[in-house]
């Protein structure tokens, strides 16, 4: 079962603080969409609200259309698997996953029967007699997984739920998630603040910071035509050059900037439309700086000293300067051979290059 | 130096030990005591004196009177103990820490107080002393340490079980009977046996609010105003057996909460 959630308006404040300021999103269903955020952005308060958990001070929640908003957790055709697990500690696997079926009058047979199939849904076939605590936490995950699966909810939502877990099981829970939720459908809600777990994961990202969307979209777009300046800092490494809008006419917009004059197409403005005078940051990621002998066409040149450098095993992360005052990260190859404080040609690739405001 | 005081560390601590088990220890071997007084020489030993207990209908029937009390005064703390705390822990009320004080303080009263003063409202009620309200007297005291301990053990981890359970569609009844009252069954067995040791062998209230029906330390009590003989030993080594045994009970299941905790 699924179903496509709409978030009209959504604003919540706790005492006088703004926890969420007119959220406007709508997710497909079906999708695995994922709330990306530094902590306090309000993607858990978020999270909530579509649990059911809180009622927002304004706007509303709809699933398939139909208005949520004030629908009580137990009703609601949401369930939430929470960060620290919250097995029932005095009750077998079985009961666990059973628990969910059992409040909606499931019978013994069927509630094993239900049990049995979600364990093997999570790989823990056999399992059913166990109690929580002889899991390791990573089964516990996935009980927990099972558990909130077994009322066949049509959206699940999930509070940072790998986030107690060390790196190589978190990958691996992270292709798990990925290919359950395939399998079964749901619409999956992910709230995390590690991109590169969204990235793994994500149909779309919402990237939220200080109680506001900032861009919701699929993993590309985000990284490559980010419309906010936090967006495209928040989603991967990227470099931003501060610079003046001086002209625009009809496809191309003329920039000064610390690189030199720039004339770049209307297109680089992903943010929406930038005026003359305005002041913009200039967002270019580590790879799109090229060192080769041979620069590409539609490249920027520029001379820059090698302040230093660290082998990331696929590249060498280099820090680079130029004119002393402009400083930004390269990414190069894994055979190149930096040497700290050696002059290198770079060369910016133009296309690469968006424009976005700077936020007052 | 240090290596001295290593050596008297030992010396030490079975000078505090027997300086608190030393009483109880004379007052059980006394028991077994052969002859008709409770002092040296020891010539037992004798369970004569555990047979005359037995024999006698007055300490049999208060030792009755002192479990019946005890069984029930105990149901009942332990019932208004966990639904003050389980109120208070998942209820946003007005004056939480207040009531939270209101509710532990009674611990710090005199039981020679809160007796006297149920003494007297129950004059002034026109209520008959009897088992009654020795009963409601214990629930006095234990109310508030069954609400202190299961308060404590009422923390994030039951909170959050608790919300996944709502969110799974449990209702307030299938809450409570299936996920907050089991999670807590330890604590509520340990404050349980905790409270009925404490009710079993209490003195001063029984005595104040008791009249025809005794409890087990009351008629003890007037036994030792003939004089103290072997018998009455043997009586309180009963007590004493039963209270170990309870708060070994009550001990067990607290420490295999812990340990369950610590795996957890």
């Amino acid at each position: 079962m699924t179903a496509r959630i709409g978030i009209e308006s959504v604003s919540h404040r706790f005492g006088t603080f703004a926890a969420l300021e007119h959220i406007d999103l709508s997710i497909e269903a079906g999708r695995f969409a994922v709330l990306l955020g530094p902590s306090g952005c309000g993607k858990t308060t978020l999270l909530s609200i579509l649990g059911g958990f809180l009622v927002p001070s304004e706007g509303r929640v709809t699933l398939d259309g139909v208005d949520v908003t004030r629908q009580q957790p137990a009703k609601r055709a949401t369930t939430t698997m929470f960060q620290d697990y919250a097995l029932f500690p005095h009750m077998t696997l079985a009961d666990n996953i059973g628990f969910g079926p059992r409040m909606r009058g499931a019978d013994r047979m069927e509630r094993h029967r239900r049990a049995d199939e979600m364990l093997t849904l999570v790989g823990l076939e056999g399992m059913q007699s166990r109690k929580p605590h002889e899991l390791s936490g990573g089964q516990r995950q996935r009980v927990a997984l099972a558990r909130a699966l077994a009322v066949e909810p049509d959206v699940l939502l999930l509070d940072e739920p790998l986030g107690a877990l060390d790196l190589n099981l978190r990958r691996q829970m992270q292709d798990e998630l990925k290919a359950i939720q395939r399998r079964v459908g749901t619409t999956f809600v992910h709230v995390t603040h590690d991109q590169e777990e969204a990235m793994a994961i994500a149909d779309e990202i919402v990237v939220m910071n200080a109680g506001k969307v900032e861009h919701a979209g699929s993993p590309e777009s985000i990284y490559l035509a980010p419309k906010t300046l936090f967006a495209a800092g928040f989603m991967g490494e990227a470099n931003t050059v501060f610079a003046t809008v001086v002209g625009r006419d009809a496809d191309t917009l003329q920039i000064d900037s610390p690189l030199g004059a720039l004339s770049l197409p209307m297109s680089a403005a992903t943010g929406g439309a930038v005026s003359a005078g305005q002041r913009v940051g200039l967002c270019f990621r580590p790879e799109h700086v090229s060192v080769n002998v041979s620069l590409p066409a539609n490249s920027l040149p520029l001379r820059t000293r090698l302040a230093d450098h660290a082998f990331f095993g696929t590249h060498h992360r280099a820090r680079l300067v130029c004119d002393d005052t402009l400083e930004f990260i390269a990414h190069l190859p894994q055979e190149a051979t930096p040497v700290s404080g050696e002059t290198i040609n770079v060369g910016i690739l133009r296309s690469a290059i968006v424009v976005l405001p700077v936020p007052a | 130096m240090s290596a001295l005081l290593n050596r008297l560390a030992p010396l030490y601590a079975a000078f505090i030990y027997a300086f608190i088990y030393l009483p109880v220890g004379v007052l059980v071997l006394f028991s077994f005591q052969g002859g008709r007084f409770p002092i040296l020489p020891f010539n037992g030993p004798s369970l004569k004196w555990y047979r005359e207990v037995l024999a006698d209908e007055d300490l049999v029937e208060a030792m009755i009177n002192s479990l019946f009390v005890a069984v029930g005064s105990s149901a009942v703390a332990v019932i208004l103990g966990f639904l003050a705390a389980y109120g208070l822990a998942r209820y946003l009320l007005p004056a939480r820490g207040l009531q939270r004080a209101l509710l532990t303080a009674p611990l710090t009263v005199s039981y020679l107080v809160i007796g006297l003063g149920l003494l007297m409202l129950f004059n002034q009620l026109g209520v008959p002393r009897s088992l009654l309200t020795i009963g409601i007297g214990h629930v006095v005291l234990n109310a508030p340490l069954c609400f202190a301990i299961l308060y404590s053990q009422m923390g994030d981890h039951q909170a959050n079980a608790e919300r996944a359970a709502r969110d799974l569609g449990a209702g307030e009844w299938q809450l409570l009977c299936l996920v907050s009252v089991p999670m807590l069954a330890p604590s509520i067995l340990a404050s349980y046996l905790l409270s009925m040791t404490f009710s079993w062998d209490e003195f001063i209230v029984a005595f104040l609010l008791s009249r025809f029906d005794v409890t087990l330390p009351v008629e003890i009590f007037s036994m030792l105003r003939s004089g103290l003989n072997p018998k009455t030993n043997a009586a309180g080594s009963l007590v004493f057996l039963l209270t170990l045994g309870a708060v070994i009970l009550a001990e067990l299941f607290i420490f295999r909460r812990a340990t369950r905790r610590g795996r957890a």
